[in-house]
């Protein structure tokens, strides 16, 4: 599995994509290339000071000194300080786009891994396994978003208890308000306890390439899963019983009941749980197909091969098939995964903050800066869709490899 | 690509000079073009009881309503003259500024930042104050004892702001969610989203009825605000405020001199006092300034009836949300609405 077979073309029907690069063009095509490109530029033009002097005409002044002005509204979760007071409509922006980024990055993680799950599961040899994925998959992808957001926001949020009866399970608190949980304060020395999470990871990839390297100078693969986790969630553990034996025990929040329901912690909003769930869920069906068309692109004789050196199913899925899959799974689940983001705006419908919900809704409203507004969140998807398909593309470039 | 790209560029130059004139009809004279059209444009919420909403036949009801209604029949003595647009809180001002309705509607605040930035606002129609509406089991009485809860609210609205300003003066807290459009946010609040519901007090009469049991919820009898609601117009057509002004001031002064709906007929045939003959564009040539005829008024009151008439019959006791008259009323009965002399 050399890196420079990763960047050999099929064998058969080789798409041709970087051939077109080495045409030569004639000088009428250049030419009329170029008259095309003028016209488009002449058009935005005319465009442009078009829509500004008939904004001016109507009174709506353009610019972005507004983004400075005081916001004066309240906004239901914010990753950062945010007080209604002192806030400026770009404080708002901001807080809107971090929930738009959490929101949408949680539901891809979350979608990854039902997705791969799922997918792997409709090709199993188990006939129930097979049926039960193959009925998840056909009932999410065949229903609309919006359906079944509202389902999550509405139909699930009922059948919870009530707010001033919430149902208690180890210091958390489960309402129609949402889930609210101990929240734990790293503050002061307490730093101690996310720094050994992320010392963690990062002790966890380097036993990762230390083991690959093992394995290319032909030793047997040493074990990877365990390790990791040991070394992911052991440390900040040690961490955290060290502090407490110091004497130095990290705080925390724990919620209480109040005169209208849980009160205190980290709360988990019903409207960012069912947007969370719903994206997931529903994106997932689709990763499934496309985890389940690129297992099928691998050459049979590739499983058949494994089988024959005695690798289990799950080391020839790990090992063998996945990796080959990959270089066909990867480009649709870009688009997957920009979907999520793009449709991380239904949150409107179903009141969780987003970009769109606080940004083109309340901002909007409040500022009549409809052109800026627009042209600012719009920018911001396009910025988010581009960044994140350049990633994808670079990921489908360096670390999938050919077809054998 | 090559074989499509002439044509394409053809058409795109084509289409450019059209993009340049859709827009400039918005400016002007808003009249002129209502008479040419033959019909008035009116933006209305489209889905606030007692203000405006289309019933089973599709017939449009409303205080809001009947102000446009009233404004149709002064200028074409045909109250069924209008066409009413919903607009969303989110759309409204653009849809007035781009020239896509004529008048605006559509219970909005009157605010200074609104008045300067967007449009103006002749004269305001109901005199309105932020309320809120929470379930009777919490038996809550007073606004303050909303320390803590959570308040449902839709987004864009002054709402918002009063609500954060008022709790926040007073040192209190308040969890918020907010909602696009007023079904999604009184659906919240009825499901347990939330412990209270908060709107202008008049539209929470309505909204109360939507839920399904009404007798379970109960309306705080504070305002937290100030919500004069205003028809808006386009910046820069003097004659066209007037003429939206004077439609709701002929009314009020319709009221004053005792002119209804149902006696303004007999009324004309009577011998009668100097003011209530010149409403009645019996003497003087007052609908001329407006650029009307001189029976403007009275086309008001036959087709739409007087200020009193039209708050009866839309949001008054033979009505069920039974707002009472209250900063409704007119000046000589305790309330704030007074109406200019016609003369």
């Amino acid at each position: 599995m050399d890196r420079a077979s990763g960047r050999t073309r099929p064998r058969s029907g080789g798409r041709g994509a970087r051939g077109g690069r080495r045409v030569p063009r004639s000088p009428r095509a250049l030419a009329l290339q170029a008259l095309v490109a003028l016209a488009l530029a002449a058009l935005a033009y005319v465009a442009a000071t078009n829509a500004s002097e008939k904004l001016a005409r109507q009174g709506i002044t353009a610019g972005f000194g507004f983004l400075g002005r005081s916001a004066g509204f309240d906004i239901s979760q914010r990753l950062i300080p945010y007080a209604a007071a002192t806030a400026t409509y770009l404080d708002a922006f901001r807080v809107g786009l971090l929930n738009t980024l959490l929101v949408s990055g949680l539901a891809i993680g979350l979608a990854t891994l039902i997705g791969f799950a799922v997918g792997i599961a409709r090709l199993s040899p188990n006939w129930l396994v097979r049926t039960l994925a193959a009925t998840y998959v056909e009932t999410l992808r065949n229903l609309p978003l919006l359906l079944q957001l509202l389902v999550w926001y509405v139909a699930v949020r009922v059948a919870l208890p009530e707010a001033q009866r919430p149902a208690a399970w180890g210091g958390a608190y489960l309402s129609q308000r949402g889930l609210v949980l101990p929240r734990p304060e790293f503050s002061g020395v307490a730093w101690l306890v996310p720094a050994a999470v992320l010392a963690g990871i990062v002790l966890s990839g380097a036993w990762a390439r230390r083991r690959a390297r093992r394995v290319e100078a032909g030793a047997a693969p040493g074990p990877i899963v365990g390790p990791a986790l040991a070394l992911v969630l052991g440390l900040p553990a040690l961490a955290w019983i060290g502090l407490a034996r110091a004497g130095h025990p990290v705080p925390v929040a724990w919620p209480a009941p109040g005169p209208y329901g849980p009160e205190g912690g980290l709360g988990i909003l019903p409207e960012f749980a069912a947007l969370l769930l719903g994206l997931s869920t529903y994106t997932a069906a689709f990763i499934a197909e496309i985890v389940r068309a690129g297992l099928n692109s691998v050459a049979r004789g590739q499983g058949e091969a494994a089988a024959a050196l005695g690798l289990s199913r799950a080391k020839t899925l790990a090992l063998v098939t996945i990796p080959q899959a990959m270089r066909v799974i990867v480009p649709p689940l870009t688009s997957q995964y920009l979907n999520i983001t793009k449709n991380s705006s239904l949150a409107v419908l179903i009141g969780y903050p987003d970009l769109v919900h606080v940004f083109m809704g309340t901002v909007l409203n409040q500022t009549n800066q409809a052109v800026e507004v627009v042209a600012i969140t719009m920018a911001v998807y396009l910025t988010l869709s581009l960044g994140l398909a350049a990633l994808m593309n670079a990921y489908n470039r360096r670390a999938a490899p050919g077809m054998r | 690509m090559r074989s499509l790209s002439i044509p394409l560029l053809a058409a795109l130059l084509a289409a450019s000079p059209a993009l340049t004139q859709t827009a400039a009809l918005a400016q002007g004279d808003t009249l002129a073009q209502v008479k040419a059209r033959g019909h008035l444009v009116c933006g209305v919420s489209g889905g606030v009881a007692g203000f405006s909403m289309p019933d089973g036949q599709g017939r449009w009801h409303g205080l809001d309503v009947d102000f446009c209604r009233a404004l149709a029949a002064a200028i074409f003595d045909d109250p069924d003259a209008v066409r009413f647009i919903p607009q969303s809180s989110a759309a409204r001002f653009t849809a007035l500024q781009s020239g896509e309705i004529d008048v605006l509607a559509r219970n909005t605040t009157w605010t200074l930042s609104r008045d300067t930035a967007a449009m103006n606002f002749p004269v305001i129609t109901f005199f309105d104050g932020q309320g809120f509406l929470v379930r009777k089991s919490l038996n809550v009485t007073a606004v303050k004892q909303l320390d803590r809860a959570t308040i449902c609210l839709q987004q864009g609205t002054t709402t918002e702001l009063n609500t954060a300003d008022w709790f926040r003066t007073r040192g209190l807290t308040y969890q918020v969610v907010t909602f696009a459009n007023s079904e999604q946010t009184l659906g919240a609040y009825e499901s347990g989203r939330c412990d209270a519901y908060s709107t202008d007090k008049s539209s929470l009469f309505g909204e109360r009825l939507k839920t399904a049991h009404p007798e379970a919820h109960v309306i705080l009898e504070e305002a937290i605000s100030k919500e004069p609601f205003a028809p808006g117009v386009r910046q820069g057509d003097d004659a066209w405020r007037d003429l939206v002004a004077w439609t709701h001031y002929a009314m009020l002064d319709a009221e004053e001199a005792g002119i209804t709906q149902e006696n303004v007929d007999r009324l004309r045939g009577e011998t009668l006092s100097p003011d209530v003959k010149r409403i009645l564009g019996l003497e003087g040539k007052y609908g001329q300034g407006l650029g009307l005829t001189g029976d403007w008024a009275y086309r008001i009151v036959r087709h739409v009836g007087n200020y009193g008439d039209v708050f009866a019959r839309n949001l008054g006791d033979g009505t069920p949300l039974k707002i009472p008259r209250g900063l409704n009323a007119l000046w000589t009965n305790g309330g704030l609405h007074y109406g200019p002399p016609i003369r």
